[in-house]
């Protein structure tokens, strides 16, 4: 038997062709939507393997440091470093900002790092160009995706530091590239304050008749002098020695330094749960207006198709074409209009992914459920055309 | 075809119920012998669609009878199960303009018929193409339909409806497009290949350059039948 679907679709090839460019253009903006999202995972977990951390020690009560704001004194980690199961721990501050590059602004975020050799937790795990900070102030680690290169200069807040190394897929949740500088320039960059700002604290300080007592001499510049004293990090990144689990570890640390702690899991669960869920959900909705347009688009054309083939299928009919050789035409039809979309819209994905500002992660896991899905909606859309078609009397091949 | 080729006693075909119905067809007898052509003519609204419609399976008579060759069926209600396989092996069809499907090239336009009976593609296609010889179409065997003149394509429907030797041919108004000389040639057609594969065929027309080469007629108006002999020029 030959394919009726197969010759029609040969005879009015220029139809489906351009219907399917249309519609794979559509399921192109589909399958880079699911990649978007896919990319701000992999983003989220990127992070948490880059700190090289097994617990995250933040702020009692505070999602921190990715979701929330956390401060913790940076004196605590040593501490830490001495209970049982913690093989390493180090001070971590993060900050997103703009960073002045030239002419231009980059949006960042900047990780400060503790002095200490590459590996450490917080430490860029792998350089692409140049090498690691080894000195104390003004040098910088940059995710290549920030667009610096080696030996550009580049300012935070006041300071200028100068690029010796260069990262890749070092990326906030956000997908913002990260720049890595020394942890007291990080801190400074955080929490000092500008000159005026001190200037005004100071006078305010000074009117103060709680800190200002001329019967406690020293008082007032004791104050001050804490002041200006910057001992706040973001979080602690603990790395566990062999042998002991997260909670093993953890449950002291909450106990004890009265801190809130994170292993790898719930910190995923932060990242990709809380951070990205209404991401996520914008992004499912988007999927789900794509996939309505389509199946009304695919609905529409398959209509169209069946309708200019009224007389066609009634005379089929008066021959003796089963319904199921005609449902079947229509259905195959929607299918090959839907695969031809589907190719279009994989190549087209491709091609446009490396351009997005952010990460596009298309996986072929989500191509092969999305060629289902669209199989699947092209089936649903023919239905309407199939129904159409099986409700055409034959009687209508004969005139009068 | 062995038998009295298509044989119609006391057909009646009733529309809608009590008050509003309409008697369309009112005990029509009819009977046209294998290798013959008649003519079915009438005005408008006479019945004779009702009548093609009834005798192609693709509506209920309310009442009568219908034998193909030696098979009843229809005796107050369808004594075949598969009208479907009915319209595809036992009857014909010529269409007043030749509803070719424009996807499938002339060969397939008529080979699918067979192919649908469930022949194999190649032997499907080898009568095809033996029937568009016999039809001196053969030249156009690889063109689509819209290639076709007119005569072309009624030629390729004629062929089509042939195509597997059915008993009985329903040719509705199948010269209506066709100018006089085209017209003539479709019916000398018909009446050789009445002959040859012993086919019984009824012209449904208001064509008045074919109603001379009919040896019989069935008039028909409002719904009654009544025979007449033709003229019957020029294909003996």
């Amino acid at each position: 038997m030959i394919s009726l679907a197969g010759r029609d679709i040969l005879h009015s090839w220029g139809k489906f062709v351009f219907t399917g460019i249309g519609l794979g253009l559509l399921i192109g903006v589909t399958l880079t939507m699911a990649g978007v999202y896919r990319g701000m995972v992999a983003d989220g977990k990127a992070l948490l393997d880059n700190s090289g951390a097994d617990l995250w020690v933040v702020q009692q009560e505070t999602l921190g440091p990715y979701a929330e704001s956390s401060s913790v004194y940076d004196d605590l980690w040593r501490g830490i470093r001495t209970m049982p199961g913690v093989a390493a721990a180090a001070n971590v501050t993060y900050l997103t900002m703009q960073i002045r590059h030239g002419r231009r602004d980059v949006r960042a975020m900047v990780v400060g790092i503790m002095a200490g050799n590459p590996g450490d937790p917080g430490w860029p795990p792998h350089l692409v160009a140049g090498r690691q900070i080894t000195r104390g102030h003004y040098e910088a680690v940059a995710d290549i995706a920030s667009g610096f290169r080696l030996g550009d200069e580049l300012k935070i807040r006041r300071d200028r530091y100068k690029v010796v190394g260069l990262t890749r897929r070092m990326v906030s949740s956000n997908g913002d590239p990260m720049v890595f500088i020394p942890l007291k320039d990080a801190q400074a960059a955080q929490f000092l304050k500008d000159n005026d700002a001190i200037w005004m604290q100071r006078r305010r300080t000074e009117a103060n008749p709680a800190f200002n007592r001329p019967t406690v001499p020293g008082l007032l510049e004791a104050v001050l002098a804490s002041q200006t004293v910057n001992n706040q990090v973001n979080a602690i990144l603990v790395r566990l020695a062999p042998g002991y689990t997260p909670e093993e570890v953890a449950a002291p640390i909450r106990r004890w330094k009265r801190l809130t702690v994170y292993d790898r899991s719930q910190m995923e669960e932060i990242l990709i749960g809380k951070l990205i869920a209404t991401a996520a959900k914008q992004i499912g909705m988007f999927l789900v207006i794509l996939a309505v347009v389509s199946a009304a688009i695919v609905a529409f054309i398959i209509y169209t198709l069946t309708m200019d083939k009224i007389r066609e299928i009634a005379v089929l009919k008066l021959i003796g074409t089963r319904n199921r050789t005609i449902a079947r035409m229509i259905l195959l039809q929607a299918l090959a209009l839907g695969a031809i979309g589907f190719v279009v819209g994989k190549i087209a994905a491709t091609f446009a992914a490396p351009h997005f500002p952010k990460y596009v992660l298309l996986m072929p896991a989500d191509s092969l459920a999305g060629f289902f899905a669209v199989m699947l909606i092209c089936v649903l859309a023919s239905l309407v055309a199939i129904r159409l078609a099986l409700k055409v009397d034959p009687a209508e091949a004969i005139g009068g | 075809m062995s038998g009295q080729g298509i044989l119609i006693e006391g057909l009646s075909k009733r529309y809608g119920e009590g008050d509003t119905a309409v008697l369309a067809l009112k005990n029509v007898n009819m009977r046209v012998a294998p290798g013959e052509v008649v003519g079915l003519i009438g005005p408008s609204g006479s019945g004779k669609s009702t009548l093609l419609k009834c005798l192609g399976a693709v509506i209920d008579p309310t009442a009568g009878r219908m034998m193909l060759g030696d098979e009843v069926i229809y005796d107050d209600g369808w004594k075949v199960r598969d009208l479907r396989a009915l319209r595809r092996d036992k009857i014909g069809f010529v269409f007043q303009a030749p509803y070719l499907i424009p996807f499938l090239d002339v060969t397939d336009n008529v080979a699918l018929l067979p192919m649908l009976a469930g022949v194999s593609n190649d032997q499907a296609r080898a009568r095809a193409l033996a029937l568009l010889a016999a039809l001196d179409v053969q030249h156009r065997a690889q063109a689509m339909p819209s290639q076709l003149s007119g005569g072309e394509q009624q030629r390729v429907a004629i062929a089509r409806g042939l195509v597997n030797r059915p008993p009985v041919i329903l040719a509705d108004e199948p010269t209506a497009p066709l100018d006089s000389q085209r017209a003539l040639a479709v019916i000398r057609i018909l009446n050789d290949m009445a002959r040859r594969y012993q086919t019984a065929i009824i012209v449904v027309t208001h064509d008045e350059k074919i109603i001379p080469t009919f040896k019989r007629i069935y008039h028909i108006r409002d719904g009654v039948t009544h025979e007449e002999a033709g003229e019957g020029r020029g294909f003996d």
